[in-house]
């Protein structure tokens, strides 16, 4: 796993790509930031937070887009596939590659804090609190996002059904207030998959448990299934 | 020790690899051959692992390639056919990753230092893959097979779209690997094959048609013996000087080279040569001879006879 893990870290910081997702990300979390901290005066980063998920939304598929695609369209997968290295390795150490380069991008939320902390005391613990709430998210689209690389050669195509995933997750929310009077048995059950829902309580400071292990779940599932893809790959 | 056992892989209702069984000793250089599509690329994969087969058994050094892949796949290096490359990384790079991949326990920069001294890429050790030619980069796919010096090597046609001095370099390469390694490699080209190996499987649509040492395989497809000749001098006389000739079977005359000059075949007995009588009975009839081959069937038309055959029962209701 370490030898995956570190190529993978390797693509990403000696092509552009890592810092072109740091700069997006950046970018646009401090302009959350500017407006809502800023403008409203509060010291709250609960808006920057709940704000920020749209750009996770885009900006996770294109971190984990290419992570089996490109494998498949260059044929190095036969490399990865034919070494003594086992399927779950090979697919935990791309997971853990993308994750870490996501987990770099939410720390501006800690310069976001010390920033806050120059005017007013910031309340790290709801910081933290969030941040883990952020990681969890993106964990899990990107987990989700893997397994859509796993099926295709194409990057485009990996990245167009992960942002259209993404932006899916993100709309759950507002299919239970439509069909809630409607259909309630529906909207309990959206309600009990949708991020948002789940990723809200962390932006109020809440360690939610459920929160915790829906994420983590979604995420074992997800790489579980990544592996399934290729054991099926193999067997067909 | 390779030992494949009724090896079947079904795409559908297509039948890629139709039951083929053989092995391979250690030590032993065996080539594969067949035309394209015939299944070699196929049989290789599930050798190596990276597809399983519908049916059958790959034994390697005693561990089954499906029950033990582990094993299996650190005992085997693979060169694909297309050679699996990172080309955004420097050579020396890749070969660290495919070194770590492998779990390969030698001493890791001695190790590498050694094989890319043994295919001769230490010059472009720090060049990005991707600027490299097509000779390089067979050679670092190479490289990355050698790995951990494992005892059996398979070489997915490791010559393609090479010149031909890359071409003699890697034949000179896997010759000088066969000594230590078993080496399985497959090519649609028949010189190559029978200029390196040991051993050769012909391979046609997913069956095995002929598992021979190299020099049998063609005198055991021919049966007789074949002399080409170029004689000056009028037909009959020819012809006559030739049948009293002891072992002779048949004589053709092919056709007139102008010049009273005709082109002959003649087909002998396996057991005799006959090319010293041919030499003195042309010259007491008076003729004489300008050019004489020994037309013993080469390489290519024995294979090409094999595959047809295989085609020809296919078309008349074989089974596919």
């Amino acid at each position: 796993m370490g030898a995956i893990l570190k190529r993978e870290l390797g693509s990403y910081f000696n092509s552009a790509i890592a810092y072109i997702v740091m700069a997006v990300f950046f970018g646009f979390a401090g302009y959350f930031f500017v407006m809502t901290c800023f403008i409203s005066n509060t010291s709250s980063l609960s808006y920057t937070y709940s704000n920020i998920f749209v750009i996770i939304i885009f900006l996770t598929p294109i971190i984990s887009m290419k992570t089996f695609s490109e494998e498949k369209r260059q044929r190095t997968d036969q490399a990865l596939f034919t070494s003594p290295s086992n399927l779950f390795e090979i697919v935990l150490g791309k997971f853990l590659g993308a994750f870490i380069l996501y987990g770099i991008c939410c720390l501006i939320f800690f310069v976001f804090g010390l920033v806050i902390q120059m005017f007013t005391p910031a309340n790290w613990p709801v910081i933290i609190c969030t941040n883990i709430g952020l990681l969890l998210l993106g964990g899990a689209l990107i987990a989700i996002d893997v397994f859509i690389s796993a099926l295709t050669e194409s990057q485009v195509i990996a990245a167009v059904v992960g942002m259209a995933v993404g932006v899916m997750t993100y709309m759950l929310s507002s299919l239970v207030s439509m069909t809630s009077s409607s259909v309630p048995w529906l909207s309990n059950a959206i309600n009990a998959v949708s991020f948002t829902n789940y990723y809200q309580n962390f932006t109020y400071g809440i360690l939610d448990l459920t929160g915790v292990i829906f994420f983590l779940s979604v995420i074992a599932l997800f790489i579980f299934f990544t592996i399934r893809v290729f054991e099926k790959k193999r067997w067909s | 020790m390779v030992e494949v056992k009724n090896l079947t892989k079904r795409y559908g209702n297509t039948t890629v690899v139709d039951n083929i069984s053989f092995s391979v000793d250690n030590g032993e250089i065996l080539g594969f051959l067949g035309p394209n599509g015939a299944g070699k690329s196929t049989t290789m994969n599930m050798i190596t692992g990276y597809i399983s087969s519908s049916s059958g058994t790959v034994t390697v050094n005693g561990a089954e390639v499906l029950d033990n892949p582990k094993k299996v796949k650190s005992n085997i290096g693979y060169l694909p056919e297309i050679p699996p490359l990172y080309v955004e990384m420097t050579v020396r790079k890749y070969l660290e990753f495919m070194f770590d991949l492998k779990k390969v326990k030698l001493p890791k920069k001695e190790h590498i230092s050694e094989v890319m001294r043994l295919v001769k890429i230490t010059d472009v050790s720090e060049r990005i893959i991707k600027h490299l030619s097509k000779g390089y980069r067979q050679r670092v796919g190479f490289a990355q097979a050698l790995l951990g010096n494992p005892p059996i090597l398979i070489l997915d046609e490791p010559t393609v779209g090479l010149d031909p001095q890359q071409i003699i370099e890697i034949r000179t390469l896997i010759r000088s690997l066969g000594k230590k390694h078993t080496v399985i490699f497959s090519s649609h080209v028949l010189s190559e094959v029978s200029a390196t190996c040991d051993r050769i499987i012909v391979i046609s649509n997913g069956k095995i048609v002929a598992d021979e040492k190299t020099e049998n395989l063609s005198s055991s497809i021919s049966g007789e013996q074949k002399l080409r000749l170029d004689i000056e001098g009028s037909s009959s006389t020819v012809l006559d000087a030739l049948k009293i000739i002891p072992g002779v079977i048949k004589i053709r005359k092919q056709h007139d080279t102008g010049n009273n000059t005709a082109r002959y075949l003649i087909e002998y007995k396996n057991d005799v040569d006959i090319r010293r009588d041919v030499f003195r009975s042309i010259a007491n009839a008076g003729c004489v001879i300008l050019d004489m081959q020994s037309g013993n069937e080469t390489l290519e038309d024995s294979f090409l006879k094999l595959v047809s055959q295989d085609q020809t029962k296919d078309i008349t209701g074989g089974k596919r």
